[in-house]
């Protein structure tokens, strides 16, 4: 039946297509098997499923519940976006390394058992490495390898914890794993690689905003999105997750309010973001996993509307730092209201989709009664108002006027933010749609008088802030320094000390082994028979009454004897006898 | 020829003045209800009068605060890992 078939299949057979068509044909393919793709999930059967026998395993391509659908959805929704977007694009490597991605980002999501799930996980990482290396920079190059070598690592631990899950429970289905012993650990840390927790999320800032104009936009949904959708499927109610969440819903504000570059800016806050989905997991109730799945599926779209407002910006100006932008709402007016619309909505600004998604989650910990994972999420909520919402627009469209005069961005581009725009506010004001697809049934009303009054008090405060501190923030032309630090300047350092350390014992060794020793043991070979025999016959001769001349001649016939090795027997057999009993009285 | 002006009112310091004053006001206002509803308090605390303003004002105060101080160790320049 046409409707138990994987929907990875489409756009990763589609990605093989994609050479044969040219110019707008191009285009409009792209959009279209995303879109296909989206049909697809929609008249999947919950409970449906596709299973290939191969190498000893039953692998399942396709497992159809609300969780797997829901992601579904949103990650080929946000794929027709992201072509439109990218209808100016005349790359066919983008389009099919781009369509590779999202279709083994659905492969992963869609995956019932953990060696298929491996699979798309790998494919991904490749994918997704030529949406940096498209930028065709020396900068994009340089990332792009240290990206895929991170993902290699990350790859590295899930295998690593796979093989010993397999082995021990001798299953390979992937459903939520209780056990907690070393596989199951690395497992869970292969994941927070993709998930991009600190410390092991210093790829995402430093690659993605190394990549192309739509590479940063498509990006941006789908790693981070299907590690998230792994943790609720695999990891539900592990309570580390919950500090590990809360450690990055407050990291990433750190790091975006130092940055200067605006889409290392939107970088940082995916971690801030990934961190409310990530507690939302570690709380492990119904209600804080469908806030965690609700607010990935808002995330997917107000984050990509950010990166395409700030793609815009960079395709228009060709500069992505804040102290080279500013004043742009004078020529950019609409790509300003777009990017504000998202902005709002990572803040969850009442009206937005934001307020209706994060809300659930920041509910679920009032729920099990957790108040500093509560105060902690509030905490972030104000901040990230300040770095997203008013600091990305503020530096880059106000702010000081630069004299850039770029004009308006292509329509595709426009008619792309327009949609997701319009996804934003729907998604806010109206809920009800994304909580009928959620895995469990919600009972819930975002809309209370008090909070909106509530939320609305967190957020204007945060704005008055930011711009009473304004000089604060000012910004300046540096770079943070990050985890990436111990592989970047520290694996200099440890070439460096390595160059030292074992050049120097190779330069030691060769001056004592080659340099001395060598030729001691040369000279000790040539003259050492020499010294024992007569050390050892001197005192024979001299006691024989051998003296003078008659002494020397010995002497000179010995030596005369072992340089030419033609020395009486009797002379060797005496000197053996000597050797031994020195070696028997020592002993 | 007469260029058609630009639209600048972002730029201009009467403007920005009126957009302090509105500012400051909605965050004046937005306190007012908290005199005549009683918020349903979670944990006790967060029910106080102007429970949320302050934590948004005390918490971005302090995020702000807080990495300027880590800049002090973490920023560099950009060509920092050039060298």
């Amino acid at each position: 039946m046409i409707s138990d078939f994987p929907p990875a299949a489409i756009l990763i057979l589609g990605a093989l297509l994609v050479p044969f068509f040219k110019g707008n044909a191009r285009n409009w393919y792209v959009i279209l098997l995303p879109a296909a793709a989206f049909y697809l999930i929609s008249q999947l059967q919950v409970g449906s499923s596709w299973q290939v026998h191969f190498f000893g395993f039953d692998l399942t391509f396709l497992r159809v519940d609300k969780l797997s659908k829901v992601f579904g959805y949103i990650f080929t929704l946000n794929a027709v976006a992201a072509f439109v977007y990218a209808f100016y694009l005349k790359d066919s490597t983008q389009h099919m390394a781009a369509l590779f991605y999202i279709g083994s980002a659905l492969g992963v999501v869609f995956a019932g058992d953990l060696v298929s799930l491996y699979f798309f996980w790998e494919v991904m990482a490749v994918a997704s490495t030529f949406l940096i290396l498209g930028r065709k920079t020396k900068k994009a190059q340089a990332a792009g390898m240290r990206y895929i070598l991170v993902h290699i690592f990350g790859g590295l631990c899930l295998l690593a914890g796979m093989v010993i899950y397999i082995t021990q429970t001798g299953s390979i289905a992937f459903n939520a794993i209780t056990d907690r012993n070393l596989g199951t650990y690395l497992i869970l840390i292969g994941i927070l690689v993709n998930a991009a927790a600190p410390p092991l999320h210093a790829w995402l800032p430093d690659a993605y905003p190394e990549a192309t104009v739509t590479g940063g936009v498509i990006l941006s949904a789908y790693t981070t999105k299907t590690a998230v959708y792994t943790l609720v499927r695999g990891f539900p109610g592990w309570e580390v997750l919950i500090v590990v969440g809360c450690m990055m819903t407050l990291y990433g504000i750190i790091y975006a309010l130092l940055e200067n570059d605006m889409r290392r800016i939107l970088a940082y806050s995916i971690i801030n973001q990934v961190g409310f989905m990530v507690t939302g997991v570690g709380i492990g109730t119904m209600m804080s996993l469908n806030g965690t799945v609700a607010h990935a599926f808002c995330h997917i779209i107000y984050k990509a509307l950010l990166w395409m407002s700030a793609g815009s910006v960079l395709y228009m100006v060709g500069k992505s730092k804040c102290t080279d932008l500013g004043g742009l709402y004078k020529t950019m007016p609409l790509t300003l209201i777009f990017g504000a619309i998202g902005a709002l909505s990572i803040s969850s600004f009442p009206a937005t989709s934001g307020f209706t998604s994060k809300s659930l989650i920041i509910d679920g910990a009032i729920h099990e009664h957790l108040v500093w994972v509560w105060l902690v999420l509030e905490i972030a909520s104000a901040g990230v108002f300040l770095h997203a919402g008013i600091k990305f627009p503020y530096f880059v469209f106000f702010a000081k006027d630069k004299g850039l005069r770029p004009g308006e961005t292509n329509k595709p581009m426009l008619i792309a933010m327009a949609f997701l725009s319009f996804m934003c506010i729907f998604l806010g004001l109206y809920p009800q749609p994304l909580y009928n697809v959620l895995p469990y049934e919600v009972h819930y009303q975002a809309y209370t008088f008090n909070h909106v009054v509530a939320q609305l008090q967190l957020l204007m405060l945060s704005a008055l802030v930011f711009f009473l501190f304004l000089k604060l923030l000012k910004r300046t032309e540096t770079i943070s320094i990050d985890t990436d630090w111990f592989y970047r300047k520290g694996g200099r350092l440890f070439y460096y000390i390595m160059d030292k350390a074992l050049n120097g014992i190779n330069r030691l060794s060769d001056r004592i082994i080659v340099g001395g020793l060598a030729g001691a043991l040369g000279r000790l070979s040539r003259h050492g028979s020499q010294i024992l025999t007569l050390g050892a016959m001197l005192p024979l001769w001299s006691a024989g009454g051998a003296r003078g001349k008659e002494l020397q001649g010995k002497i000179e016939r010995t030596r005369a004897a072992l340089r030419t090795g033609a020395s009486p027997v009797g002379i060797s057999a005496a000197l053996a006898t000597v050797f031994l009993i020195i070696v028997y009285l020592l002993l | 020829m007469k260029q058609k002006k630009e639209f600048d009112w972002f730029d201009r310091p009467e403007s920005i003045k009126k957009l302090w004053i509105m500012l400051y006001a909605i965050c004046g206002l937005l306190v007012v209800p908290d005199f005549f509803t009683h918020r349903h308090a979670h944990f006790g605390f967060d029910g106080l009068l102007g429970f949320y303003a302050l934590l948004g004002f005390v918490s971005c105060a302090v995020l702000i605060l807080f990495s300027k101080l880590v800049a002090l160790v973490l920023k560099a320049k950009e060509d920092y890992y050039d060298k």
